[in-house]
């Protein structure tokens, strides 16, 4: 980490949105998503179900499927140390997704784990092979006999007992938390500068969950490592993230970092997120639902999304036109007709970004 | 047995005010080998668990993956046979011996006592409407037919916040929030004493969680119904529950009054448990502690007491005894060698959360 408390830009996402075609209509997955992430930082993202999270970070990794999804619009810019010590700035966007370089990136740059380790896993090969492969594919001249020695060191490294016997272990035979572990080591193979999580312990219990998020940050603080953390956990996202993009409907309503978006936040709907959920240690009269149900995806909304839901909304404002993203405070943007002066809102709110 | 149904609640030594009393409850389930289903052991899924649910009451189980609490939901509702032990339920028409019920018995035990369960998605039938599905348990216990049924399916679907409108829908038009109202519906059509809740909002999103609290809340309060409420999740079981029960391997662990199990466990492993969950506090959020190891086998249990591998205090004969039942108060009690000694941290509620 830089003496600033920020670590070196490492990945810049600008006005991402992606669409996906299906029979039934379009679903507006990802509308207008901008980000930074930096090195040693750690960005969280939270959100309920579909609105989002897993189609941005897909975005990032390449692998959103397409057709039926077709990136609109936005830059994705890596900036990625050379051999040399220098930086260089490779825009993912324009590399074709199954092409060699991205796929260099994968497993290269960036290691993603995600909530089911099955996903990450063939069933019909052993741990150890699956990730020795890796290695074999992205670390210039290893060979299957140091790849072997850097898997079982790879399993040692994130808590696997008797990592010898395990590299050799088929996936169903490790335990639920033995296998996250498992796939944090493959995501780590290749030492990537940014590893994306997504709802990497949702499965897990809470015991388990504090050993691999543990692990997680030891990892980041010995490797300067980025993370980019999904989950709809607020709670365990408070404990992990330096700062907090919230999604809806495939807007980021609220980005602050951590201590604000939790202590004063500023969006209707993250506030409204925060009350609903149960806390350990909170006052107990004050669990206050969101009304309403998610919004049907395929609906196209004139003003803001979060309209139908909102106690505080505007009539006449806020169900007429997008609602602008402002910026309050340096470095707390909000997406929400609440912020806007007089002035915007003259304008009809168009005073968008 | 063909024994006729006791007309006094309060035989057996029930206690005045309590619908359930469970004893020395034990499922075990055989693991077998080769073509022959050998059987070479047993996984001890439940094991000598014992306590009872007043009328009204909520009781919430937790406990990690494993530990036994759907086995020990469904061995009460007799949808697995029990091992050992039995389950005794009062109701107004008498009480009934869950272990021995005559096909009379069974009839009004299977209306009498309900089940929510985790999924709203896998426990609907895609194929029957909602008022195919709320009227079913209604047709095939023979309470209702025709349109006394549609009316007692149309009051309860307003009930739980659904419209009379949705009737004829099928589970794909609606929200998973929407689909575990429709198995509430369902589970209370029949005017149950007992809900046993498994994990009943772990699969809706944050935002639609709190609605279904609030509503099993707001409906216990009117159709004064018992709980039994099964969750992995602390927070959610500290919301609704005014007792809680903790199991670990398979065994109840400790039971007690919410306030006091949280303020202060008496059971290692309740404390584990307490200090594991993240804190959302404003100075400590985020704060847990990590401790080493997972729950063992419930095939491979070790001798004495189930959580000596992962407990900071264990001491000897930890390792040879199991530990008794340690009273606190005659309705908090911890199974640990040293409850009465131990001084151990639980949770510590913070005055205001949410300063905006
Ligand atoms: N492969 C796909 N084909 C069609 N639609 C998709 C696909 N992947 C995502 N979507 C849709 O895009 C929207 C955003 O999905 P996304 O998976 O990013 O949500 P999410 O925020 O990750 O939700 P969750 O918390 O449920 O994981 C949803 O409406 C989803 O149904
Ligand atoms: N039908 C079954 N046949 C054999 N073993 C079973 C069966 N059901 C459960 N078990 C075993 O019994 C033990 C307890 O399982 P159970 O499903 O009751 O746990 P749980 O506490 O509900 O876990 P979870 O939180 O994952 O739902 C586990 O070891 C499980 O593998
Ligand atoms: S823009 Fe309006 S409707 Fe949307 S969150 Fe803000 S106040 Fe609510
Ligand atoms: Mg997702
Ligand atoms: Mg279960």
């Amino acid at each position: 980490m830089s003496d600033t408390g920020r670590g070196d830009l490492l990945l810049e996402v600008r006005n991402l949105q992606v669409h996906f075609y299906l029979f039934e209509g379009v679903v507006q997955a990802v509308n207008d998503v901008s980000f930074d992430v930096h090195r040693g930082r750690t960005l969280g993202i939270i959100g309920e179900s579909g609105s989002g999270k897993s189609v941005s970070a897909q975005s990032v990794m390449g692998i959103v499927p397409s057709p039926p999804a077709k990136q609109l619009a936005g830059e994705i810019r890596l900036h990625r140390a050379t051999p040399d010590g220098g930086i260089e700035t490779v825009d993912l966007g324009r590399l074709d997704p199954r092409g060699q370089e991205y796929r260099d990136v994968r497993g290269g740059e960036i290691g993603m784990i995600f909530q089911e380790p099955m996903t990450s896993f063939s069933p019909l090969h052993t741990v150890g092979d699956q990730i020795g492969e890796a290695i074999l594919l992205h670390i210039p001249d290893s060979t299957p006999q140091s790849a072997r020695e850097r898997t079982v060191d790879l399993l040692r490294r994130v808590g696997i007992p008797r990592p010898d016997r395990a590299v050799d272990a088929y996936p169903h035979e490790l335990s639920g938390g033995m296998r996250q572990r498992a796939m944090i080591a493959m995501a780590l193979s290749c030492d990537p500068a940014l590893l994306i999580a997504d709802e990497p312990t949702t499965a897990l219990d809470v015991t388990i969950e504090a050993q691999i998020l543990e692990l997680i940050q030891e990892l980041q603080d010995d490797l300067n490592m980025a993370i980019i953390y999904i989950s709809h956990d607020l709670a365990v996202v408070g404990g992990v993230a330096d700062e907090v993009m919230v999604m809806y409907l495939g807007l980021v309503m609220e980005h602050a970092d951590a201590e604000t978006i939790f202590d004063e936040p500023l969006h209707p709907y993250t506030r409204a997120l925060w009350q609903s959920i149960p806390k350990i240690d909170g006052p107990l009269e004050q669990l206050v639902p969101i009304s309403g149900n998610i919004p049907n995806p395929f609906a196209v909304h004139k003003g803001c999304p979060f309209y139908a839901r909102c106690t505080e909304r505007i009539q006449g404002v806020c169900d007429e036109s997008p609602p602008p993203v402002l910026e309050p405070r340096q470095g707390h943007t909000v997406r929400c007709f609440l912020y806007a002066d007089d002035v915007d809102l003259a304008s009809n709110g168009a005073a968008g970004d | 047995m063909a024994d006729v149904m006791q007309t006094t609640s309060g035989a057996n030594g029930a206690a005045a005010g309590e619908l359930l009393q469970v004893e020395g409850l034990s499922k075990y389930f055989p693991i077998t080998k080769g073509f022959l289903r050998r059987v070479i052991g047993f996984t001890k899924a439940v094991h000598d668990v014992s306590f009872t649910l007043a009328n009204g009451e909520t009781l919430g189980v937790v406990g990690e993956s494993g530990c036994g609490k759907t086995t020990l939901g469904r061995t009460i509702l007799q949808l697995y046979d029990m091992t050992a032990g039995s389950v005794r339920i009062n109701l107004d028409e008498g009480q009934l011996d869950v272990g021995s019920l005559t096909p009379e018995e069974r009839k009004l035990f299977r209306r009498r006592a309900q089940m929510i369960f985790q999924d709203p998605f896998a426990s609907l039938n895609p194929r029957m409407n909602i008022l195919e599905t709320v009227g079913e348990p209604l047709l095939v216990n023979g309470v209702a037919k025709g349109t006394e049924l549609e009316q007692r399916v149309a009051r309860i679907i307003e009930q739980v916040g659904l419209r009379v409108e949705h009737l004829r829908r099928y589970p794909h038009s609606f929200s998973g929030g929407q689909r575990q109202r429709i198995g509430i519906a369902r589970a209370l059509v029949v005017n149950p004493r007992l809900v046993i809740a498994d994990e009943p909002v772990s699969a809706l999103d944050v935002s639609i969680q709190a609605q279904i609290l609030n509503l099993l809340q707001e409906l216990q309060g009117e159709f004064h119904l018992t709980y039994m409420f099964v969750s992995h999740d602390m927070s959610v079981i500290r919301y609704i529950c005014d007792r809680i029960a903790v199991m670990y391997a398979g065994r109840l662990v400790e039971l007690g009054p919410k306030d006091e199990l949280l303020e202060r466990p008496r059971h290692p492993y309740t404390a584990l448990l307490l200090a594991a969950v993240p804190r959302t506090a404003k100075g400590s959020r985020g704060k847990r502690l990590v401790t080493a190891g997972e729950p063992p086998d419930p095939a491979n249990l070790p001798t004495g007491c189930v959580f000596q591998e992962r407990c900071v205090h264990v001491q000897d004969i930890c390792r040879e005894e199991d530990p008794p039942q340690v009273s606190m108060s005659d309705r908090h009690f911890a199974a640990c060698h040293f409850a009465k000694d131990l001084n151990l941290d639980g949770i510590t509620v913070a005055p205001v959360t949410l300063s905006a």
